[in-house]
């Protein structure tokens, strides 16, 4: 848990304009109120059941494993959830939260537009108007997913702004906020911003966790070696560390966007390259941010819209200073390759984020002993990708 | 060269107030980004409103995501951040109107993380030795305020907070207990930008904050017309005009004298 004042370690906390500062405070007691409220959790677990499709199952990677010749490499399927990602869990308790706080406008930023799509979803599930803010980069790279979302009812407002991606959506729906706070409700997607959405999403992702946690011991007899997924602002990741913390034999990897490759400086990998990325403030939080010697936040790079962001979720900086949790990174064509192989040998086309973790799985796996257990947050489908890769690797 | 000026930081401020006070105004507050539209003109722009006798100055320092900003500052700040300007440059530059014999307060108005990535105490005693009189961050509410707290009481610099229209009474006494020089109130409930009316509730809003707060209240966002200057010097201590002014800085240093002195003249009648 974080601090009174929403730090983990030295990380979090509140750097946002005076006008919220009480929506903060709304927000976090409404939480507090819900948590306890076991109809609260009745009715979330409901729709995880009867909606989502949870829980979701974890499938043995045989084909990879034994080609690579290491660990057992296990795939918590994500990308079975509705919609095809993870996302859907932090909409649907935050849309049920809305709802109890009785407010009706939703808005939220999108950067792979699988946020955008799991709260346009949600908001048509729960009745609420729904709007989303997305870089008009983005919109291009992710045109099914800007579809999916008019097709489901919400607006989706493209930003002209600053690099025009994921960073540049949020400051739009920050300054959405701060006009319309006392109507509207911001749905983050992510375990970033100001508290308390760093710890209230991840509570809503730790359903994936909790739920592997016991399915592997079903399956294997034994809790995971290594949990590995990938570090956008990090809500998967978050989702599943949360309930392996106290385990402490069990390794938890996260995967950040390598890019280019860290010598390119095109990359969105917070924690490898410490020549441009430290401490700051972005967003609400303070964290690891990209930027130059100035403080200017830097434009970063992947293939993957959703782990192009310059800064990441302040637990994960809190539990990479606890050396809890480790980071590494994968580079886009590495990613590409892991899209590839789980594609061929598995018959899942994962996200390219996920790509991520399936690359680390691939490194790592064969380092390891051949009854040992890897298991992978596969936290998308790559449906909404496949546009991208057609136009990298041809058709 | 030193600073010529017998007060500085938030004594600077208290006899700004007062004089503005002696004849029955508002004081009046120019926002100017430093290097838009370039270096030399925003500092020319700071002179002649300095000469047309504007009561202080707030000195914008351009950040990359300024989320409590409009598209008139956001776009200001990003070719400010393309003519190369830094923190550096930004204390440099009120050393430089120091230096030209500029004695009206200066306070620096800039987002947290240059700062940070600055040093936070390196950032306030450089900013005192530059000749500024105090700091506003608006991503920076009190809770988080003590990074920067100690040394600017140290500096003697004025450390202003926010209060908006939906601050409460918690927020109001939080604030109020906290805020150095004075408390810049939001006029509305949103990002800057210069709007045609303001906010019909306004009188209401800040007799409530009156009832509650013991400070200087220096209202922002939104002023940007004579009229507005005429209402809101009888209600509050100071008033900043930001966008407005921004955007005249587009047009040229003419456009800049014009309307500062349209304001200027506006609240002595």
């Amino acid at each position: 848990m974080p601090d009174a004042r929403g730090y983990f370690g030295e990380f979090g906390g509140r750097f946002v304009p005076e006008t919220i500062m009480p929506a903060l405070d709304e927000l976090e007691r409404a939480y507090a109120e819900a948590i306890a409220d076991p109809q609260f959790h009745a009715d979330l677990s409901h729709l995880q059941r009867t909606y989502t499709g949870r829980p979701t199952p974890i499938t043995h990677a045989r084909r990879l494993s034994e080609a690579l010749g290491g660990a057992q490499i296990y795939l918590k399927r994500e990308d079975l959830a509705h919609t095809g990602a993870h996302k859907i869990n932090n909409a649907l308790g935050q849309g049920l939260l809305a709802k109890r706080m009785g407010k009706r406008r939703i808005i939220a930023e999108t950067g792979a537009g699988q946020h955008g799509v799991g709260t346009a979803t949600a908001m048509a599930l729960l009745g609420l108007e729904c709007h989303v803010y997305m870089g008009s980069v983005d919109i291009r790279r992710q045109q099914p997913n800007v579809f999916r979302m008019k097709l489901l009812g919400a607006e989706v407002i493209p930003v002209e702004s600053g690099s025009r991606t994921l960073k540049d959506a949020i400051n739009e729906a920050m300054r959405d906020w701060v006009t319309n706070v006392e109507t509207t409700f911001y749905l983050l997607g992510s375990a970033l911003g100001p508290h308390p959405y760093p710890m209230m999403v991840r509570d809503f992702q730790s359903v994936i966790g909790l739920e592997a946690r016991g399915q592997i011991q079903d399956m294997t007899g034994q809790l995971p070696d290594v949990c590995v997924a990938c570090v956008g602002g990090g809500s998967n990741a978050i989702g599943l560390f949360h309930a392996f913390r106290d385990d402490v034999a069990t390794e938890l990897i996260g995967v950040e966007a390598g890019g280019r490759g860290i010598e390119s400086k095109e990359h969105a990998a917070r924690f490898a390259d410490l020549d441009i990325s430290r401490p700051g403030i972005l967003h609400g939080t303070r964290s690891f941010v990209m930027q130059d010697e100035d403080g200017q936040i830097m434009e970063t790079h992947s293939v993957s819209a959703g782990l192009d962001y310059p800064s990441v979720g302040p637990e994960h900086a809190h539990l990479r200073q606890l050396e809890r949790a480790y980071y590494t990174l994968a580079t886009d064509d590495e990613a590409l390759e892991a899209f590839q192989t789980l594609s061929k040998l598995e018959g899942i086309i994962p996200a390219l984020e996920s790509a991520h973790a399936v690359a680390e799985a691939i490194k790592r796996a064969p380092t390891m002993p051949r009854d040992s257990v890897l298991l992978v947050n596969l936290s998308g489908r790559g449906d909404k990708d496949l546009d991208t890769v057609i136009g990298i690797l041809g058709e | 060269m030193t600073e010529t000026r017998v007060s500085h930081g938030t004594a600077a401020l208290a006899e700004m107030f007062a004089r503005a006070k002696a004849e029955k105004r508002a004081a009046f507050l120019p926002y100017f980004c430093i290097g838009y539209p370039n270096h030399e003109e925003s500092l020319r722009a700071i002179e002649s409103a300095a000469a047309l006798g504007v009561d202080g100055f707030e000195i914008g320092i351009p950040f990359s995501d300024p989320i409590a900003d409009g598209p008139t500052i956001q776009a200001a700040t990003q070719i400010a951040l393309e003519n190369g300007t830094t923190v550096r440059k930004c204390l440099d530059a009120v050393k430089t109107l120091r230096d030209k014999g500029i004695t009206q307060p200066m306070l620096m108005m800039g987002y947290a993380n240059p700062l940070v990535a600055y040093g936070t105490d390196r950032f306030v005693r450089d900013a005192r030795a530059a000749g500024a009189d105090g700091l506003i961050v608006p991503d920076l509410p009190p809770e988080e305020a003590s990074m920067f707290a100690d040394s600017c009481e140290r500096e003697g610099l004025a450390l202003v907070f926010m209060l908006a229209p939906t601050s409460n009474d918690e927020r109001i006494e939080l604030v109020t207990q906290h805020a150095t020089g004075f408390i810049y109130v939001v006029s509305l409930t949103g990002i800057t930008g210069a709007r045609r009316e303001l906010p019909a509730y306004l009188k209401s809003f800040i007799g409530r904050l009156r009832a509650r707060a013991d400070k200087p209240l220096v209202l922002g966002f939104g002023i940007s017309s004579v009229e507005h200057a005429r209402e809101v010097s009888q209600l509050t201590d100071g008033f900043i005009v930001g966008s407005a002014l921004v955007r005249a800085g587009g047009e040229g240093i003419e456009a800049v004298r014009e309307l500062t002195g349209a304001l200027v003249a506006a609240i002595r009648k």
